[in-house]
């Protein structure tokens, strides 16, 4: 008689454990592919101006990332997790932020720097501070000034386009370069930075289908439109206008691609404008008053350091909390 | 390793155990500024290990006649004497090591690991005692800075000492000659040193557990 009245308890038992308990279908691994996919414009944008040996280089940041994650998770007798695709995104997104024709040795070391230092190293995914790809963008631009700050000229280049970079350009000679080029990518920068069209394409790609919240990429706009227009009405021979200022450099596909990293920004809503708008504000301020004419990576990396303290004082109030 | 209370503990704890660098975490302005060169790093070593032991020394020696209210003032006192004698000493013969090291030697006054040593070891223990706990500590410290500085050496200019060791085709790490190089390299060491004495102790952990448990079979058995 006991024995039975156990049994059938054991039947109707409670499933105990901690929430959630209901779990989307989106997972992971499909918004890492996602981002993957909207990067392809990017990808076809760099061989388009700077030619199909961009792609070797893209290629070694991508196999020396997951090589990485592979070799550290291996070591550290965890799961393998090469198959989620974060490890292929950052080098991906590494590559991207690359110089055209980077040398391969250092490109294969920015990889595992970012992956090893950048990312392992705090716990694995989700446990990192700072974006991995920019932590190695950090790191070969600190170990190889030159190389990281050689630029070639893109192919399809008229005369006046020179091998500068726009924002170096503007900064040393005061020269303006033209929207078109700008927006199309037709000048010399990083490899998937230097379209704005390409970028938009996949920035709004992951926007409409929700993988990338659209806050901090409209609040970065807005903090650089402010920030900069100030400065341009204030003296716009000294200053370049905003337009100039969001389509050159890395501004774009920092907002879309960089700064909406799960992993480093921050959770709340109210967090995320304030993220967007100080990160602006660092990019104006290098830009304009530092030594250097492009600031997106710091001032990004610098955000992300911030980004707990962020979210810690934007909690939202408890709904129904008396104040 | 020895046992605790022994004299050749007092010396060798400074080494591993209790490394001031790896495991106590002291003096870490000097470690991570001038370990750019092996050179720089040897003689930062042992202007600290010559400070360490002569004022380990006096204090341990004095330590009964010092008032315990102005013990710390002392202490600085009798340092800075020191620090003051190893700072002319090497701008004397030395001139190019005290100009590379800078305002570091002068700094050895407020180096933790000195004054440290002084109220924790040497003003409770034995004058000889002292003396082996001091040179322990500054071993400690030299081979700390001498791992620090050869990694960061040999990655930013390819050389030890001076002398070329990788082929002309390696690209220098120029990050390692940066602030950021220190803290990166003394922060995988640390990760490193952890993982080893973890380790070790695992094992040891196992070691008396196998042993537990054979005596108990034997026992068993018989």
């Amino acid at each position: 008689m006991e024995q039975q009245t156990v049994e059938s308890l054991q039947e109707k038992r409670l499933k105990l454990g901690s929430s959630p308990h209901i779990k989307s279908p989106f997972t992971t691994e499909k918004a890492m592919y996602y981002v993957i996919i909207a990067l392809i414009p990017c990808i076809i944008s760099s061989v388009i101006f700077f030619g199909f040996y961009q792609l070797v280089v893209i290629g070694t940041c991508c196999v020396f990332s997951v090589a990485t994650e592979y070799v550290i998770k291996k070591l550290r007798k965890q799961k393998i997790t090469i198959m989620d695709g974060s490890a292929f995104l950052t080098g991906l997104l590494l590559g991207l932020i690359l110089p055209p024709n980077y040398p391969l040795s250092h490109c294969a070391l920015g990889s595992i720097f970012a992956i090893g230092i950048g990312k392992e190293i705090f716990g694995g995914l989700g446990f990192n501070i700072f974006n991995p790809a920019l932590v190695g963008r950090a790191f070969l631009q600190a170990s190889f000034p030159v190389e990281t700050t050689t630029w070639v000229k893109p192919k399809l280049a008229v005369d006046t386009v020179t091998s500068a970079t726009p924002l170096a350009q503007f900064k040393f000679e005061k020269v303006i370069a033209d929207v078109s080029h700008l927006f199309f990518g037709n000048v010399s920068g990083s490899l998937g930075e230097t379209s704005a069209l390409a970028i938009l394409i996949g920035g709004l790609f992951l926007i409409i289908i929700r993988v990338a919240n659209w806050e901090i990429p409209l609040s970065m706009i807005i903090g650089m439109v402010c920030f900069q227009g100030i400065l341009w009405v204030i003296d716009p021979t000294k200053y370049a206008n905003p337009l100039f200022h969001i389509l050159s450099g890395g501004f774009l596909f920092g907002a879309f691609f960089m700064a909406t990293d799960w992993v480093t920004s921050p959770i709340t809503k109210k967090g995320m404008w304030l993220y967007g708008i100080a990160i602006s504000l660092l990019i104006v301020v290098i830009r304009n008053f530092g030594g250097l004419p492009e600031g997106v990576m710091y001032a990004i990396l610098l955000m992300n350091a911030a980004t707990p303290l962020i979210n810690r004082y934007t909690i939202p109030k408890i709904f129904g909390e008396a104040k | 390793m020895a046992k605790s209370n022994t004299f050749t503990y007092e010396y060798l704890k400074g080494l591993w155990d209790q490394n001031p660098v790896m495991k106590q975490v002291l003096g870490m302005c000097p470690t991570l500024a001038v370990t750019v060169s092996v050179v720089n790093g040897i003689g930062m070593a042992l202007a600290t290990t010559f400070v360490l032991v002569f004022s380990s020394l006096i204090i341990s020696l004095i330590r009964k006649i010092i008032p315990n209210q102005v013990r710390i003032a002392s202490y600085i006192v009798i340092i800075a004497t020191f620090v003051t004698i190893a700072d002319y000493v090497l701008r004397a013969s030395y001139p190019d090591l005290s100009k590379a090291l800078g305002p570091f030697i002068p700094l050895i006054v407020v180096n933790c690991i000195i004054l440290g040593r002084a109220e924790a070891f040497a003003s409770k223990n034995s004058p000889f005692r002292s003396l082996l706990d001091a040179l322990g500590m500054g071993t400690g410290f030299f081979i700390a800075l001498v791992v620090l500085s050869g990694i960061r050496e040999i990655l930013a200019s390819k050389t030890i000492l001076g002398i070329q060791i990788l082929p002309d085709s390696f690209a220098p790490i120029l990050v390692m000659i940066l602030p950021a190089g220190a803290f990166i390299t003394l922060g995988l060491l640390f990760g490193i040193a952890n993982f080893y004495s973890i380790s070790l102790e695992q094992r040891k952990r196992e070691k008396i557990i196998k042993k537990y448990v054979d005596n108990n079979q034997e026992k068993v058995k018989e």
